[in-house]
């Protein structure tokens, strides 16, 4: 059989099992549709908590990223994983006790304020959004290369699927189809890992093989890539190039924006008690674990294999998978000193480099590049494919019960029947679908740098304010709403006038402190909790029944009469 | 501004006013946030000390029986594995606090 035939079998299988999910799992009651009627299992939530986390960045672009980073791209491996320690501890325990079923819920009714709780629906919104227009770029990208339909084509289908679960089953679909969606993308990331750590250094598990020798030369891996790297101009891979002070902004924004970002929170909401809640977060960063510690020996390997295979190797006799990726304008070759051959080289070489390589075509080309059989390259396709589809569906999810519950039921329409909003919540998950797709085909030009920044918005607006909510009695609605207002703004502010106002001023000698416009949500969020706690003391503290809200949150006992009050 | 039902609900919980009750979940609380500060500094010495702080003069080092550079190591591989172990060993500390003080919500254990 055909690379393309295997393609679409394997993708053509996956998305029978999601459909066949949808059908099996569809929604009831609002409960369902929000939080999936909190019957989750804390083994099955932390799998789907998994694949809504690992979206196309994950599983496409990172090892891609690390893979040109070297040591830097560790910001992505601490960063994308820290996080989830934060939650564990700090979060998901007492937001699960509060029993709500989404984050402005709790912002809104901890800081008694209408006003909090628009400005949370506001924030969750747009992060969700620049998020979901990324996806489906995602998955346009992986049909028309592997199953040579147009890009545009490959998005209207990636739509009508997470339609079909996304709309009719809610939270309750989304999550059994993530599920699924889990084992086909960590199937998919692994196989290939396994099949070219044991061919370049003989050890089947690549965390170790990361860390063994390279069978071609009898080198230390590390040490051989490390020595490419001098010898053709790069800085070492395991040294890196950023400053310090700039990868501990950039790893804390990430850090505190995984723990900030409203569709991994709501994930929590869909345990039975407390004590799942906790657990549920374990098992999803191991589960989370099982690819980013995969990814930097992926980035290696690929790093290594792409060298070897096309460095001063005369264009005439290519591999394949060359000619397969310029045909995307993903690879070119510019012959700059007329030799016919390619010379691939860093900054620091005497010699003008001549190849460019898409950092987002590492982890696929992979398997071409290191010649694996057909099959697998099919399966990297519907694993690229389920990362993209299962993130989307849990960021509708929060488009769509942001509008149908916090703007509707708890804000301006409270008189609407459970069946309404079941309604409301059912076409706003639509028009997200269609809305999503429409910025899948017609990206704005940001949206790939603004995705990134989502971190830096959630980390230095919503994470001061949910912490300090449960661990701060004094915390006042004036302080939250000034903090929130204010670490968003400072954050948002500072992005735009390094990346759209000014950006020929986006280097280090001009940035505040030496931090980048990634990792200036850091500094947002310092800021929020400085206001938030200042502001705090000087106003009157907050009515005696949030103060018993606060008390009861902290104990675990009782998150089943919890959730039943508020359903 | 509009009532949400567990705020209304909240009030009317007798555990919360009991002085006894009180008291017992003020040290439970404590408890929980002595935990939480040492697993956190834990979280921050090998992720923030080790894998970016201290990663050049860690890198000078190797994992014995490995060619990983110490640092490069903490940053790409270990303050993972140590992130996963943190939430396990919490998972565990509270869920027997929980029972110690009385706050655990039943159910198989």
């Amino acid at each position: 059989m055909t690379v393309t035939a295997w393609t679409f079998l394997l993708v053509a299988a996956s998305f029978a099992l999601y459909i066949g999910i949808a059908v099996w799992s569809r929604a009831g009651s609002t409960k369902d549709f929000y939080v999936a009627g909190t019957g989750v299992s804390p083994l099955a939530n932390g799998m789907a908590t998994a694949a809504d986390w690992m979206s196309a960045a994950s599983f496409i672009s990172m090892a891609g990223l690390i893979s040109f980073m070297g040591y830097d791209g560790s910001v992505y491996l601490m960063g994308w994983t820290g996080g989830y320690v934060l939650l564990a501890l700090l979060l998901a325990p007492y937001l699960r006790k509060y029993g709500a079923f989404t984050v402005p819920d709790f912002v809104g009714d901890r800081y008694y304020s209408q006003l909090a709780r628009v400005v949370a629906v506001v924030c969750a919104i747009f992060v969700s959004f620049t998020y979901v227009a990324g996806q489906m770029r995602g998955v346009g990208i992986v049909f028309s290369r592997f199953l040579e339909v147009d890009v545009n084509f490959g998005v209207l289908i990636g739509m009508g699927i997470v339609f079909s679960y996304a709309v009719l089953g809610g939270m309750k679909g989304i999550t059994y189809t993530q599920v699924a969606q889990y084992c086909v993308l960590m199937f998919a990331y692994l196989v290939p890992a396994i099949f070219l750590s044991l061919m370049i250094t003989g050890n089947p598990i690549p965390q170790l093989g990361l860390g063994g020798v390279d069978q071609g030369t009898g080198m230390a891996l590390l040490e051989r890539l490390d020595g490419l790297h001098r010898e053709l101009g790069f800085a070492p891979y395991t040294e890196g190039t950023k400053s310090t002070l700039d990868v501990f902004f950039i790893t804390a924004a990430l850090m505190v924006g995984t723990a900030g970002l409203p569709h991994v929170i709501i994930r929590f909401y869909t345990v039975p008690r407390v004590r799942d809640a906790r657990i549920s977060a374990g098992w999803a960063l191991l589960f989370i674990a099982f690819l980013y510690t995969t990814a930097p020996a992926v980035a290696v390997f690929a790093r290594t294999n792409l060298i070897d295979s096309v460095q001063d190797v005369p264009y005439r006799s290519v591999p394949e998978w060359f000619t397969n990726w310029e045909a995307t304008g993903l690879v070119t070759f510019e012959d700059a000193n007329g030799d016919g051959r390619i010379q691939y080289v860093g900054p620091e070489s005497s010699m003008t480099n001549e190849l460019t390589v898409d950092r987002d075509i590492m982890v696929l080309a992979n398997p071409e590049i290191a010649n694996l059989p057909p099959w697998v390259v099919g399966l990297v396709a519907a694993g690229g494919l389920a990362a993209a589809l299962s993130t989307a569906a849990g960021l509708l999810l929060v488009i769509s019960s942001a509008v149908s519950h916090d703007l509707l039921k708890r804000s301006f329409r409270p008189d609407i029947t459970e069946k309404q909003e079941l309604l409301a919540a059912r076409i706003a998950a639509g028009v997200a679908v269609v809305i999503a797709g429409y910025f899948g085909i017609n990206p704005p030009g940001f949206v790939a740098q603004v995705v990134a920044f989502a971190f830096g918005l959630a980390a230095s607006s919503f994470f001061p304010a949910i912490v300090l909510g449960i661990f701060s009695k004094r915390t006042t609605r004036e302080g939250a709403i000034l903090g929130m207002i204010i670490g968003i703004s400072f954050t948002a502010a500072y992005i735009v006038y390094f990346k759209f106002v000014r950006p020929e001023l986006n280097t280090a000698e001009h940035w505040w402190f030496g931090i980048s416009p990634e990792g200036i949500g850091t500094l947002g969020m310092m800021l929020n909790f400085v206001v938030t706690i200042v502001v705090s003391r000087l106003t009157p503290p907050p009515p005696p029944q949030v103060q018993v809200l606060v008390d009861l949150i902290r104990v675990p006992r009782g998150a089943g009469e919890a959730h039943e009050l508020s359903a | 501004m509009t009532h949400s039902s567990s705020d209304d609900g909240a009030p009317a919980r007798p555990s919360v006013t009991d002085p006894e009750t009180v008291a017992r979940h003020r040290q439970y609380w404590r408890i929980n946030v002595r935990y939480l500060a040492i697993l956190i500094s834990i979280w921050f010495v090998v992720s923030y000390g080790f894998g970016i702080v201290l990663a050049d003069a860690l890198n000078a080092y190797r994992i014995p029986g490995t060619s990983y550079p110490v640092g490069f190591w903490f940053a790409q591989q270990g303050a993972i594995y140590i992130f996963v172990i943190l939430i396990f060993v919490y998972v565990r500390l509270m869920n027997r606090l929980d029972r110690e003080f009385e706050v655990d919500e039943g159910g198989d254990a």
